[in-house]
């Protein structure tokens, strides 16, 4: 009991004081997961978009490859995003394993088919004679989609916090692909790990509190975005 | 007298599924007109309207617009841009009443404060200007229907089309749309084409009628032309039997009126102005025949007619009368006998003031 109550005095002691190795891990960790969520946001919600608006032989097969993606193991990305950078693998000419950019292109590859996947489904489900309203009033292709992604914000926000929170949170890939290198790949997950191995709990405490908070802020500011209401 | 053509579909073919969903050998819109498309559900009157609109390509076959065929994706984007659609869910996006009724004119680049006074034009011809601020989700079924009406007459299109626009709506909605609507079409002068299936309706916006079934236009003409004229069992079943008349109101006073109609005069019940032009609407079932003319009868109609035909109908008979207007009634095959009634003899046929319907056609 001493060692939780120890551990959680201590984790706030780290918090409250800035301490500056804690503030650098968090702000990576914020910084990859953010941008790899914006990559997958492209991509996810094109590829997305455009299977949902577009008949094609084998769209079901598709769908099902896209929801089995929602569900990729991690470590699996590891696995394969290591083996494609490694050093006399094809892109290891690149020499980005255990850099930031490796942990980036790892998680944009897991949040990529759960944005996919979801806005995928947001588009299909909206009302079929939208487009085709869209369309009789006058747009172009291109506005018609755009006013379609906009009618489908709400889903597609909540289509960018899993997306988000599927890699803030995870650890196997980061670790894998990354490195955990002291103040330089070193991200919130990877430190929580590596600390609860050393058995320094209060550490390990402070970096998983940090972890939910930001993790709520994040999802708190977005909700606040997805529910903004029209006055009645 | 024809008016010009606005458009035509000329030999249209589309398959969906190897299967025909739609075969048109003709279809005339005229300019400043109403026509209707009725056919029970599956006939293809939404697809036509869509193919119309330009946002279905026909397998074979041409759409013309103002006498030139649409062919390329320019000529395409010219008929989208003369022509709105409005379809039986209102559609409106996710925010306020005014930017749903803006955005068509927005895809148009017109400049903001033009765009502004349309819009507020073309809701106060739906007498929903009140509602401009409020968010679309926010709205009734009829409130919405206003909108999405309104949003496709802001563009000033050539032409409207409207799919089943009445069908969701409760009953009271449903009938101050219609006269709006009505209004709205006379006042600019929009040519409409509308798909339909309640009779009623039919009646009381269009002009022209266009029945179809399974994919075809089974018979064309003005609406008492179907109406009273049905050229196939198929029409004259699904315009049901009963007799509608075109007439003049030629007299009214406490709320009884009487209407001319092919010389003859019927009197029936109703708000009317001497002069308007209505339809008197008759079910088969309130029609009495009788072998001669009864001293004192409270039926307000008696007329002599000759019957024309009879045709079996199960366990009664229906017949055809010539009363100087054609007329159709039921009667019991017992009754028939009694009557001694045969094809070619003169009879009695008598209908209360109560049981005329009238229906106002325009101005």
């Amino acid at each position: 009991m001493d060692l939780i109550v120890q551990g959680i005095i201590k984790a706030f002691e780290l918090i409250v004081t800035f301490d500056p190795e804690v503030l650098g891990i968090t702000w990576l960790s914020l910084k990859i997961s953010g941008t790899a969520t914006f990559i997958s946001l492209f991509i996810g919600v094109s590829i997305g978009t455009a299977v949902a608006l577009n008949n094609f032989y084998g769209k079901r097969l598709v769908i099902s490859l896209i929801n089995t993606g929602m569900g990729l193991p991690p470590v699996v990305v590891g696995l394969f995003v290591t083996m494609l950078i490694w050093r006399s693998g094809p892109f290891g000419f690149l020499e980005i394993l255990y850099t930031p950019y490796a942990m980036i292109i790892a998680q944009a590859i897991i949040a990529t088919p759960i944005v996919m996947g979801i806005s995928l489904a947001s588009i299909q489900n909206l009302p079929p004679n939208l487009r085709l309203q869209i369309l009789s009033l006058g747009a172009s292709r291109l506005q018609m989609v755009w006013i379609l992604i906009k009618e489908a914000k709400l889903p597609l926000l909540a289509a960018v916090m899993a997306g988000f929170g599927g890699v803030i949170s995870e650890v196997g890939a980061s670790i894998m692909v990354g490195g955990n290198i002291k103040g330089y790949s070193r991200v919130l997950t990877t430190a929580t790990v590596m600390e609860t191995g050393k058995g320094n709990f209060d550490i390990a405490i402070a970096l998983g509190i940090i972890l939910l908070i930001l993790a709520f802020i994040i999802n708190a500011l977005l909700t606040q975005l997805q529910q903004r209401h029209y006055p009645r | 007298m024809k008016s010009e053509v606005l458009m035509k579909a000329e030999n249209i073919i589309l398959q969906r599924a190897g299967v025909t969903v739609l075969d048109i050998f003709e279809l005339h819109v005229q300019a400043g007109r109403i026509l209707a498309l009725i056919g029970p559900n599956g006939a293809g009157k939404s697809t036509l309207l869509l193919m119309l609109a330009g946002l279905l390509k026909p397998r074979q076959g041409k759409i013309y617009f103002q006498g030139s065929p649409i062919e390329t994706r320019n000529d395409l984007a010219m008929l989208r841009r003369n022509v709105s659609v409005v379809f039986q869910e209102p559609l409106l996006l996710n925010s306020s009443v005014f930017e749903n009724v803006a955005l068509g004119l927005k895809f148009r680049k017109i400049p903001k404060e033009e765009i502004k006074s349309r819009v507020q034009q073309s809701l106060e011809y739906f007498g929903i200007s009140h509602l401009e601020k409020r968010s679309a989700r926010a709205l009734s079924g009829g409130e919405a229907k206003r909108v999405s009406l309104a949003r496709a007459f802001a563009i000033k299109p050539q032409i409207i089309l409207l799919d089943e626009a009445f069908n969701s709506l409760d009953p009271p909605s449903r009938e101050t749309i219609i006269e709006d609507l009505k209004r709205i079409l006379e006042d600019t002068k929009t040519t409409a084409v509308l798909a339909l299936h309640d009779r009623e309706e039919t009646l009381r916006l269009a002009q022209d009628v266009s029945v179809m079934n399974s994919g075809k236009i089974v018979q064309t003409g003005t609406t008492a032309e179907i109406f009273n004229q049905p050229d196939s069992e198929f029409v004259a079943n699904f315009v049901g039997t009963e007799t509608i008349l075109e007439g003049t109101v030629k007299s009214c006073s406490l709320g009884n009126i009487v209407v001319s109609v092919y010389g003859q005069e019927i009197e029936a019940i109703g708000d009317c102005s001497i002069g308007q032009k209505v339809y008197c609407c008759l079910r088969p079932e309130n029609v009495t025949v009788s072998s001669r003319v009864q001293e004192k009868i409270s039926a307000r109609n008696v007329f002599e007619a000759r019957i024309i035909k009879i045709i079996r109908q199960g366990f009664f008979n229906k017949l055809i009368l010539d009363c100087g207007f054609p007329l159709v009634a039921y009667i019991t095959i017992p009754s028939c006998e009694d009557l001694g009634i045969t094809q070619g003899t003169t009879v009695v046929a008598s209908f209360k003031a109560t049981s005329v319907h009238i229906i106002h056609r325009e101005k």
